[in-house]
């Protein structure tokens, strides 16, 4: 009895507040976007409002026995728990309900479930558990292929699910990594990669084996502060160029641009070579490697696209990245969202009366796009304190994962955060047209009772650990 | 231990900046820009334009002519199209997927975001049809609309068809809008005015299905209709038609008006066309087909149409001799087959001779009419003929004659009276006298009158000096009188007095006894006192047109008109019996001798338009 007092004096209570104004605000929110003349009470069980306010009823009694469980259980059960959920993932991607295009929900009667959300936690948990082992450091590649495992693997499943607004939330585990010590250039490293996969896609190969090339000649310099190396190395480089492009144009041998550039290169790189070694010029090895890996990159994004991507595949991909625009398809939505949130003004067209929402313009208005209703009823205002009471969250989270004496409870509190920010940045960024349409949740506001759980568990973990944070004296 | 410490500063500072970078772009979308709560209004807000009905039009009797029947604009507005079943929405309007595709194109080039016509006039059954499957066709919705409607094929010049406004006027006006309808002919033009209403508004919110969810703050902005105000017109249309059946088969004109009002009693034109042809969707191809006619149905002769009024003309130079005190009852003049002066020779047929002023009117003495007239251009009160003949002239226009009567139907025009710059240019100054002019003395020569003009000279001798301004509407609904400038007597410049022995000759050349050289008896009836004068136009293009001048009775006209028959020949042969059916239409209530009726109505005159003029 003792310890359970214990548990509830230790609470951290402003976080609990901000969690329960937010739910709060969220379920009036869904009254206000699905609201209909003829089912005007709150509480009535067959609309969105009260059914939401049952998920927010167990999302409290789930809150509560989560603080009743003793903090070890987390990290002893971190890899059982991850393990029985990647099992579940499988299972949904094999037998699951499918349900606008993803095969991502399990269903018992009327009550569904989706797994992925849970992944999120177990994830957490798991990459807390391993980074807070002994010696490890972030500068293995044995370390880098197990974190992998651990994020990659359940972000696989979901991507096969076809769910890739979930799959994309396990990228902000980097955070987590980065507030654990992962390397800047490891950083750097793969943000360049990402960038070749993205200009890839929208420039095409030919733009980036220009822009490499570029790019190996600034580092050139960079490296060795000498003009003349880089003046050298172009002049090669020109007169390959220029040889085998006259070849190619008096034989009329017809190879495209891509391949007389790209033989020009193999051909000049040769010279490279030679005179990198006999002049000692350093690192001239490594930046060729770099600089055919990442030719070699575009090019497989480009075959693997045009080749092996069925073609929604492809068009969700330019969807994603802009290329592609339908008007009445994502472009329309952000437009009517914009409208939605714009004409709201400063202090809103207030409770109930926003017609964007209410009248169907904006899609998934209870859902994905329910921060459409509270910038449309409640303006700038509602939207400001949305933003604050997050903001403050966040914040409190960071503090109080800087508290902790564990560095399982500290990771784990940085993937709580990772998560949350994840969802807050991409969904809010989404209906204000700053990021893609990527169809993902706004925490604890959205309707939907397995993601509100799943982010109450997420969050109550990390207050259960933060309340025994004082018993862990190592 | 923990050497990556400080990253939870660089981690903190992200989330701020992602936070102000958020309240920065709401700021500017929420409160800054101010494009998104029109946008936003747009969306919900649906303006249908409550299109009144127009005023209904009744003849002088009370009979209903025309009136209003419900059709259905289908109108789209693009910013709301999506996906839509093409196959079904073209099944259910009955239209080519072609069209659809033009008519959309063409919605978008006008406006991504104002709603235009895709479909004119669907029949209350199509959208009956397509409202119950309105909710599958997002950015379409229906526009209620009037279309007119007639009860007889019959007085379309009178009362005029309804068009769709032009682009010219809808950028100068402030009330039409593209697609709205205006009056575009005949009454229905005049009278645009008082016939159309006024537009109302009722706004409307709508969901994204586009489907009604209820009025735009409770209706506070709606603005009600204002249905058009009935009119009754002075047409009889028992007359009309009678007079439109009298002239099938022939070109030409009859205007009868109520000489104590001047009152329009029928104003006929032939050939004219069916009223109702200028109706709904096809009205665009058939007025393309009526316009390319070469008898010209859309040609208003009543108002537009001009001629020398021919021997017609010799009563108003009887007037005028009179008043000016160059005539009198008694002076006579021998006629021996014309007037001669020196080589000149104008012809004159076979009648008693000699003849005073009644029976020259009775017997149409060209010879009589050239002395008349020489007597009127060489009147000593007056120092030049230029003076004389420009006194002449103004005597003319008292009769209306040479300048529009500003009637209240459009298209008017004025005819033409020659002035003496005129014969001045021609001749030279003082280089002309009055044999140069001599053919006006019989109504040939420069002269251009319209029946209705020739109408209303008849209706001022009948009132025996005096006219009201002819016009077609008797009474709009609601208003005390009709407008002033009706109800106004114009006296003429000839005195009341030097009526009688004119009339008489009118008189006489109907009901003189036979053989004693009556030129109208064609034009009697036994129990009603009609005084008529024939005349025949010359026409260089073929056979004369007859024409002929009456009103009836002669102590208390009910009704004066005239006739025009275009290649119709003499005034005896055709006007005259025309005209005399048509009063006892209208006195009568029908001709007292079928065989009148059948003689006229069974002419087909038509073709003799191209003919050479026959010997008379
Ligand atoms: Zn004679």
């Amino acid at each position: 009895m003792k310890r359970r007092i214990n548990v509830w004096s230790n609470i951290d209570w402003l976080t609990v507040i901000l969690y329960v104004l937010l739910v709060f605000l969220g379920w009036i929110n869904i009254y206000s976007a699905v609201y209909n003349e003829e089912h005007q009470s709150i509480l009535d069980f067959s609309q969105r409002y009260g059914k939401q306010l049952i998920w927010i009823s167990a999302a409290f009694v789930i809150a509560i026995l989560i603080m009743i469980i003793d903090s070890n259980f987390y990290s002893f059960f971190a890899y059982f728990l991850h393990f029985v959920v990647l099992l579940l993932l499988v299972v949904v991607t094999l037998f699951g309900t499918e349900i606008h295009g993803s095969r991502a929900w399990l269903e018992f009667g009327n009550v569904r479930f989706q797994p992925a959300e849970f992944a999120k936690i177990t994830t957490a948990l798991a990459l807390a558990r391993y980074l807070s082992s002994h010696n490890i450091t972030l500068n293995r590649m044995k370390t880098y292929l197990r974190l992998a495992l651990i994020i990659l693997v359940p972000m696989a499943i979901i991507l096969l699910q076809n769910d890739t607004g979930s799959a994309l939330v396990f990228t902000a585990f980097i955070l987590v990594l980065y507030r654990q010590g992962l390397s800047l250039g490891v950083l750097l490293f793969g943000v360049y990669v990402i960038a070749l996969f993205i200009f890839t896609l929208i420039l095409g190969k030919l733009f980036v084996i220009f822009g490499t090339i570029g790019l190996a000649l600034i580092v050139l310099w960079i490296l060795n502060k000498r003009f003349k190396y880089v003046w050298v190395a172009a002049g090669i480089l020109l007169i390959s160029g220029g040889l085998f492009y006259g070849i190619n144009y008096v034989f009329q041998l017809n190879v495209s641009m891509y391949y007389v550039i790209l033989g020009a290169l193999v051909f000049s790189s040769i010279f490279y070579i030679i005179l990198a070694y006999w002049h000692k010029v350093s690192r001239v090895m490594l930046l060729l490697v770099l600089l055919f890996g990442s030719i070699g990159v575009a090019y497989s994004v480009d075959h693997v696209f045009n080749n092996f991507l069925e073609s929604h595949q492809q068009k969700r991909i330019n969807q994603l990245l802009g290329l592609e625009s339908d008007p009445l398809g994502a472009g329309y939505n952000i437009n009517q969202s914009k409208i939605a949130i714009g004409s709201g003004r400063l202090t809103g067209k207030g409770f109930l009366n926003g017609t964007q929402t209410k009248f169907d313009f904006v899609p998934e208005q209870s859902t994905d796009f329910i921060f459409c209703t509270i910038g449309e009823e409640w303006g700038f205002i509602g939207s400001f304190v949305l933003i604050s009471l997050f903001i403050m969250l966040l914040l409190r989270l960071l503090f109080l994962a800087e508290r902790q004496r564990s560095a399982f409870s500290r990771i784990y509190g940085y993937g709580v955060i990772s998560v949350l920010f994840f969802h807050f940045v991409i969904n809010i960024g989404m209906t204000i047209g700053l990021v893609p349409v990527i169809g993902i949740p706004l925490p604890f506001i959205s309707y939907g009772g397995s993601s509100l759980w799943a982010f109450t568990i997420l969050l109550f973990v990390f207050i259960r650990l933060d309340v025994s944070r004082l018993k862990v004296l190592q | 231990m923990d050497t990556f410490a400080a990253r939870r500063n660089i981690i903190a500072f992200v989330i701020l900046l992602i936070a102000v970078i958020f309240l920065v772009k709401l700021f500017l979308i929420q409160v800054v820009s101010s494009d998104y709560t029109p946008a936003a209004t747009n969306n919900v807000v649906r303006r249908i334009t409550q299109y009144p009905a127009r005023g209904l039009i009744y003849d002088r009797n009370g009979e209903l002519l025309v009136y209003n029947q419900a059709a259905y604009d289908i109108m789209v507005n693009p910013q709301h199209l999506s996906h839509f079943d093409t196959t079904e929405f073209c099944r259910i309007l009955k239209i080519e997927r072609s069209y659809l595709e033009k008519k959309l194109q063409e919605a978008k080039n006008y406006s991504r975001y104002k709603p235009s016509i895709f479909l004119k006039l669907v029949s209350s059954e199509t959208y009956a049809r397509l409202q119950e499957k309105m909710y599958k066709f997002p950015g379409f919705f229906v526009q209620p609309r009037t279309v007119r409607k007639y009860k007889y094929d019959n007085a379309s010049h009178v009362l005029g068809y309804v068009g769709e406004v032009s682009d010219k006027l809808v950028d100068t006006s402030s009330y039409y809008k593209s697609g709205d309808y205006i009056g575009a002919s005949g009454l229905e033009k005049s009278y645009e005015g008082v016939l159309r209403g006024d537009k109302g508004v009722k706004i409307y919110l709508v969901d994204v299905h586009n489907r009604i969810k209820g009025s735009y703050n409770n209706g506070r902005y709606d603005e009600k209709a204002e249905v058009g105000t009935n009119i009754v017109s002075t047409l009889d249309i028992d007359l009309q038609r009678y007079g439109e059946k009298l002239m099938e088969n022939k070109i030409g004109s009859i205007v009868a008006i109520e000489p104590a009002t001047g009152e329009i009693l029928s104003l006929v034109s032939t050939p004219g066309y069916d009223p109702g042809l200028m109706v709904g969707r096809q009205r665009t191809r058939n007025y393309q087909n009526l316009q390319q006619d070469t008898l010209e149905p859309l040609f208003n002769r009543g108002l537009m149409a001009r001629y020398p009024p021919g021997s017609t003309f010799k009563v108003m130079n009887a007037l005028i001799g009179r008043q000016e005190g160059v005539l009198y009852p008694g002076t006579t003049y021998e006629c021996h087959g014309g007037f001669y002066a020196g080589n000149f020779h104008m012809g004159c047929h076979n009648h008693p001779s000699p003849v005073d002023l009644i029976e020259s009117i009775k017997v149409s003495c060209n010879n009589y009419y050239a002395h008349v007239f020489k007597r009127i251009l060489q009147d000593a009160e007056f120092e030049s003929i230029s003076k004389a003949f420009t006194n002449w002239k103004s005597h003319l226009q008292s009769f209306g004659l040479g300048d529009k009567l500003n009637i209240d139907l459009p298209s008017e025009v004025a005819g033409f009276l020659p002035t003496v710059d005129y014969y001045n240019k021609y001749y030279g100054k003082n280089r002309w006298g009055y044999l140069n002019v001599i053919s006006l003395a019989i109504g040939q020569g420069e002269l251009g009158i319209t029946p209705v003009q020739m109408a209303n000279t008849t209706s001022a001798i009948a009132n025996r000096g005096h006219f009201y301004t002819p016009h077609i509407v008797k009474r709009i609904e609601g208003e005390e009188t009709i407008q002033q400038r009706f109800q106004q007597k114009h006296e003429t410049m000839v005195d009341s007095v030097y009526f009688e022995e004119v009339i008489e000759g009118m008189d006489l050349a109907v009901n003189g006894e036979p053989g004693t050289g009556s030129t109208a008896r064609t034009a009697r009836v036994d129990s009603i006192t009609v005084c008529g004068k024939t005349g025949t136009a010359e026409n260089p293009h073929g056979k004369d047109h007859s024409i002929f001048i009456a009103f009836a009775p002669k102590d208390d006209p009910q009704i004066a008109l005239a006739v025009y028959i275009e290649n119709g020949g003499f005034g005896a042969t055709w006007a005259a019996p025309t005209a005399k059916l048509m009063i006892e239409k209208y006195l009568k209530g029908g001709p007292d001798i079928q065989w009148w009726e059948d003689y006229v109505t069974s002419a087909n005159l038509l073709n003799k338009k191209e003919e050479d003029e026959e010997e008379d």
